[in-house]
Order: structure tokens, then sequence, then C-alpha cells
């Protein structure tokens, strides 16, 4: 299974530019989530990959050689639409069998191919169907059986799970990764659902406004994002952030902010020396707080319950600290009532510092 | 009188006016119509003078030789400007679907025929098919090339050529908007599953063109039975009877041989070969609505 690189990929449209140099390697059987908004040119750089949209500079290299200018056919590729894009006209077997006819492969081949395909996606049942006698969730698996069908290096989906219902993405969700370890294929996935990506990626890739914001493992940017955007797209509920201040006193080096002064620990602390009176934004994730009655002023935040989100296990309590509105996660059994003034402790590897000016990770 | 009695009439209160112009324009000339294909009527006597002849009037036309000819010839004329117009009309659309720099202006153009009156077409053609002065045969001539009698031997075929030029750009902006309402990502995934330009063609583009064609074919098919400006203004149905198609014969009837039921029994064959037409259109449309909500109802109950 082929490497693919992008080397400085650039994409214009008229005098309005979109994609600003994207450099990106996926190596063997990776499976790579490109994630973002809308309009951060995730989609665009899959269908540049896809041989869909010119190169407007920059080259695609697939195993070394250059492929940019080679129609999407001659790619050895296979692709995952939105819309699934299935074609109304046939059936769900010459759905899935048109590449291979089009390949003009011996009969017996293509009726094995198709059967064994359809087996894989629960399909077997419904081959003499048209796409219009098919629920979302089938059509789905129609087009994911005539991606895998094609037998091709490299397999890109295209937000391929946003047309469903939320219970069906889950499931999808489950069998997409189910799939992936299976074939083992380069994917490229795109979505704008950081669950997807978090879920499923090898590797993520968070773009942002035509440019790379990060990339690594869901773990890596989970734990170290490198910008204050990654660290609010990658997390649900999203970091809080809170404007503030560093401060080097003799009991240590605080984050003071409206509301709170909260002491830094370890390496935290070495770091933000550096930066002292710098103005700041702190990122603290919901998960990383917790309510302790006892906890120490200096390590924990008082923040003021507005609003309780009861989801089950777990609820999101919405607050207010200063001027600022942050959510933390509890356990449900959490003894918390409405208009209460609280105490929750800060876990101190979960203390993120950006700057306020480039959003840039201290 | 009650307030929803009064509201249940307010509908047919407001079509009363447009029933009552259809009631006069069209129920009663076609009775008329109908009724005059029975006598033996001319135009001199009023229609309760004329004598009742029962179905001579229909069985004579069967049996007219000038009356099967002209009736092959519509039906000649009718197939091969429909065959030439649909394969060059969808064509152009196939060739035009596309973003270039000025293809609007060019659209703008392809479709300028068919805002000309008849009447003046007819005349611009037969201008050009002049066989002295016409633009066609001079041209030919300085080519060094022998000339053709256009609207002489090959009469029918010079029509045609003039039907197709006027009504190909009908079926081209009607293809062309069926194309354009084609889902992109269905041929974007046909494009990497390896369709050539021309495969997208014949196994994606084609047959999801399909029901827009067919109907499009119809409403042309139904519209060369009626063609008669065109016609008359460029050969009168001549040479001979090459090019008297029914219209103009139903007309030459009437006027020139005065025999006002005959020409009633010939405009009833045409509207029953046309009235066909039309419901072969309608059944089809429904045939297509029907599998459409049978599709719709076995997707709800899966669901």
């Amino acid at each position: 299974m082929p490497t693919i690189h992008l080397d400085n990929l650039i994409k214009r449209y008229g005098d309005v530019q979109v994609l600003h140099g994207v450099d990106l390697r996926m190596e063997d059987n990776e499976f790579t989530v490109l994630v973002g908004p809308s309009g951060c040119g995730k989609s665009t750089t899959l269908r540049m990959i896809a041989g869909l949209e010119d190169v407007s500079e920059g080259e695609i290299y697939v195993d070394g050689k250059p492929v940019s200018h080679l129609e999407p056919k001659d790619r050895d590729l296979a692709m995952v639409f939105q819309d699934y894009a299935l074609y109304p006209h046939m059936n769900v077997a010459q759905n899935i069998s048109f590449a291979l006819r089009l390949a003009k492969r011996p009969k017996a081949e293509i009726d094995k191919k198709v059967r064994e395909v359809a087996e894989t996606v629960g399909l077997t049942d419904f081959l003499a169907r048209k796409p219009g006698a098919l629920s979302g969730g089938q059509r789905q698996r129609v087009a994911m059986a005539r991606a895998l069908a094609k037998d091709s290096g490299m397999f890109l989906f295209d937000e391929p799970l946003s047309n469903l219902d939320a219970k069906l993405r889950g499931q999808m969700r489950a069998e997409l990764a189910l799939m992936s370890q299976r074939v083992q294929k380069n994917m490229i996935y795109v979505t704008h659902d950081q669950i997807e990506a978090m879920t499923l990626a090898d590797r993520i890739v968070v773009m942002h406004g035509g440019y790379i914001q990060q990339q690594g493992t869901p773990k890596e940017l989970f734990q170290k994002p490198v910008n204050k955007f990654v660290a609010g797209f990658l997390g649900m509920p999203p970091m809080n952030f809170l404007d503030g201040e560093i401060e080097d006193t003799g009991a240590g080096v605080f984050v003071k902010g409206d509301g709170f002064a909260l002491k830094l620990q370890g390496e935290r602390a070495a770091t933000a020396k550096a930066h002292t009176n710098k103005q700041i934004t702190l990122g603290i994730r919901p998960s990383d707080l917790s309510y302790d009655a006892d906890a120490a002023p200096a390590d924990a935040l008082t923040l003021d319950v507005m609003v309780s989100e009861y989801v089950g296990a777990q609820s999101v309590l919405l607050c207010r600290c200063g001027p600022a509105k942050v959510m933390v996660e509890v356990n449900s059994e959490t003894p918390v009532a409405l208009g209460q003034t609280l105490t929750f402790a800060v876990n101190p590897n979960g203390v993120h510092l950006f700057d306020r000016q480039s959003e840039a990770a201290l | 009188m009650s307030r929803s009695m009064a509201n249940r009439f307010t509908p047919y209160m407001f079509m009363a006016p447009a029933a009552v112009i259809m009631a006069i324009a069209l129920l009663y000339p076609l009775g008329y119509m109908v009724w005059g294909s029975f006598r033996d009527w001319n135009p001199s006597q009023t229609i309760g003078e004329a004598e009742f002849v029962g179905l001579k009037n229909y069985i004579t036309l069967w049996n007219d030789p000038n009356f099967r000819e002209s009736l092959g010839v519509t039906l000649r004329f009718a197939f091969f400007v429909v065959t030439f117009e649909m394969v060059i009309g969808v064509g152009l659309a196939l060739l035009l679907d596309r973003d270039i720099r000025g293809m609007s202006v060019l659209r703008t153009m392809f479709i300028l025929p068919m805002m000309i009156a008849p009447v003046v077409v007819g005349l611009m053609w037969r201008y050009m098919y002049h066989p002295t002065v016409g633009t066609f045969n001079r041209f030919l001539d300085g080519w060094g090339l022998p000339k053709i009698d256009w609207l002489g031997q090959h009469a029918l075929g010079s029509v045609i050529i003039a039907d197709i030029w006027q009504w190909t750009p009908f079926i081209f902006i009607l293809s062309l908007a069926a194309l354009q309402s084609l889902p992109r990502s269905a041929l974007e995934a046909a494009r990497i599953d390896g369709a050539t330009p021309w495969q997208q063609i014949i196994h994606i583009k084609l047959p999801l063109m399909m029901p827009v064609l067919i109907v499009t074919g119809l409403l042309r098919l139904i519209d060369a039975f009626k063609v008669l400006e065109v016609i008359l203004v460029m050969t009168e149905g001549g040479p001979g009877l090459s090019t008297e198609i029914l219209a103009l014969r139903i007309s030459r009837t009437a006027t020139e041989f005065r025999e006002l039921g005959v020409a009633a029994a010939m405009s009833n064959y045409l509207l029953m070969l046309l009235l066909l037409l039309t419901v072969t259109m309608f059944g089809f449309t429904r045939w297509q609505e029907a599998r459409a909500a049978r599709i719709r109802a076995a997707v709800e109950e899966d669901a």
C-alpha cells in the first residue's frame, strides 16, 4: 500500500486562495483523518488527492511518483462520498460492480467479488434493489461496498457519516473502525466531527483556514495541542478558556485573572516563569476539573453553578467564573445545586497556557 | 347560502371563466368538427343543410391513395425530424455542458432559431434553397460543385433540414437543463470508478436523463405532426405530394377542394393519432410517479 506525500499543496479559485501550502505524509496502512470546521480546506485537499480538483501549485506523490496530472481513474483509489453518490438507475449489485465491469473483468470474478463485498457490509439480501428503495444507512453501506470492491491502494472518505442520524452514525463509525482494521489500506478520511476523528484516526490532521494546524495521534493532539484552536476543537465538551496574566510571586508562579488565581506546578511553572507578566489564555478541559470542597484556593477554581445538564452517568455543569463561562464534567452523583458557589480542584497536568496574541501554546 | 357552501364553491367560481372560454374556443369547434365529419358538407351550405353520410368520409379517406401518401409523408417527416433533433440536440447539450468563458452567449445563440416566427423561417429557407440565387447553390457553385435541386427533387429532405434547424434548440435546452440537474457526485464517483468521458455518457448521463428525453421526444413528435406554416411557405406541399403533410392537406381539402366533411374527418384522424401520443406521454409520467411512490413506500416500510 502506497505512501502518500503532499508537497506544499496550494489551491486557488480565481483570486481566492483556499489552501496555503499543505505538507503531509501518510504512511503505509495509516488511517488519517483530516478534521476542521467548514471551509478549512479539508475536503478540497481530499478532492485534490482524488483528482477531482486541479492542483494550483505543489505536487502529490504516491509511492514517490507525482500523480497530480493523472485522471482520478489512474490514481488507484476508491472514494466514499457524503451523499453516497450511488448510481440511481443501477441496482445494488450493479453499483458495486460498476468499476469491475468497466475494467472488463471476467463475469465469474465480478460475481464472486460482489457477493464477497456484499457479505462484508451486510447487503446480501438487497443486491437486486435500486438505491431509491434503500434507507440512508443501507445506501451508505452500498457506497462502502462499491469502494471495497475496487481493491485499490487508498481509500478516501468525504464526510461519509454526516448524512446519517446520530444513532446510525455511531453504529457505522464502529463498523468503519472494524473495517479499517480488516482491510489493510491507506485511508484518508475527512470530517468536521471531532468524535469521528478521535475514534477512527491513527493520525489526526487538524486544519483551519487553509493551513494545517497540527498533526499527530489523537492522544498527542488531545494532551498537547499546539495552539488555542486545536485545543478548543478537539474534546467534548470543549476546553474552557480564561483570560489571565502570569505572575511570579514569592509563593510560586500564578495565573491570575478575574475571579481566580491558580498556582502552576512543576514543568508548567518553569515554562510560565519565563513569560512572567504576559497576557495569556488559560485552558482547562471540563474533565480536568473535579468537585472538591476542601481544595486549596490556589489549586482550584471557585465557580457559580448556573445550569446542570444531566446526560446520564455524567453531568455537565455550566458555571460562571468572573465574566467567563466554565464547563465542568462531574459524576452525576455529585451533590450540586443550582446557584451554589463551589470549589473545583484543577488537575495540575491538565493546565494549558496560550499566548493571548498569537494563540500558540507556551 | 351557508359559509361552508360558499367556501366549497369558490374554487369553481374562479375556474368558471376559463372553463367557459375552453368550452367556446375548444370543445364547441371540436364537437362541430366531429359532427361535420359525418356529413357531405360544402362551404356554401350551413351544416344543417349538409347531407348526413355516416362514416363515408372516413372510409373514402382510408382508401384514398393521396391521403395515404400524405399520411406517409407526415410519418416520415415526424420520424426523421424527431430522430435527428434528438441526436443533435442531446449531443450538443453533452458537448456544451461545461464552464467555458462565453458559454452563456453561445447557449443563447443556439436557441435563437426557436424564437423566430415559423413563417419567417419558411421564407428564409425558401430563399436560401432558391435554385439560382439561393445561398446554398451559390455556395456550391462557388466551389465548383454541382447545384442541388433543393425544393424540387429533394423537397422532403430540405424541409426536414429546415425543421431540424428550427427545433433542435428545443431539445438542446431541455437536455442541458436535465444534464445540469444530474447529481454531480455520481459523475465524480464514475470518474473514480474508471469511466472514460464516453462511458460516463453511456452508463450514467444518458440513463439518468432518459425520463426527460422521453417526454421531450414525445412533445416534439406531437408538434411535428402538426407542422404547417414552414412547409406551406417553402413548398406548398409540392412538388406533387412530396411534402404535403397532413395539416397542409386538411387545409387544402377545406379551401381548394371545398370538402369540409372530408377535411373534418381527416382532422379527426390526425387528432386520434395525437391523442394516442399524448396518452402515451401521460401514461409514461403516471407510470414514473407510481414507481417513485412505490419506492418511497418501500423505504418507509424498512425504516
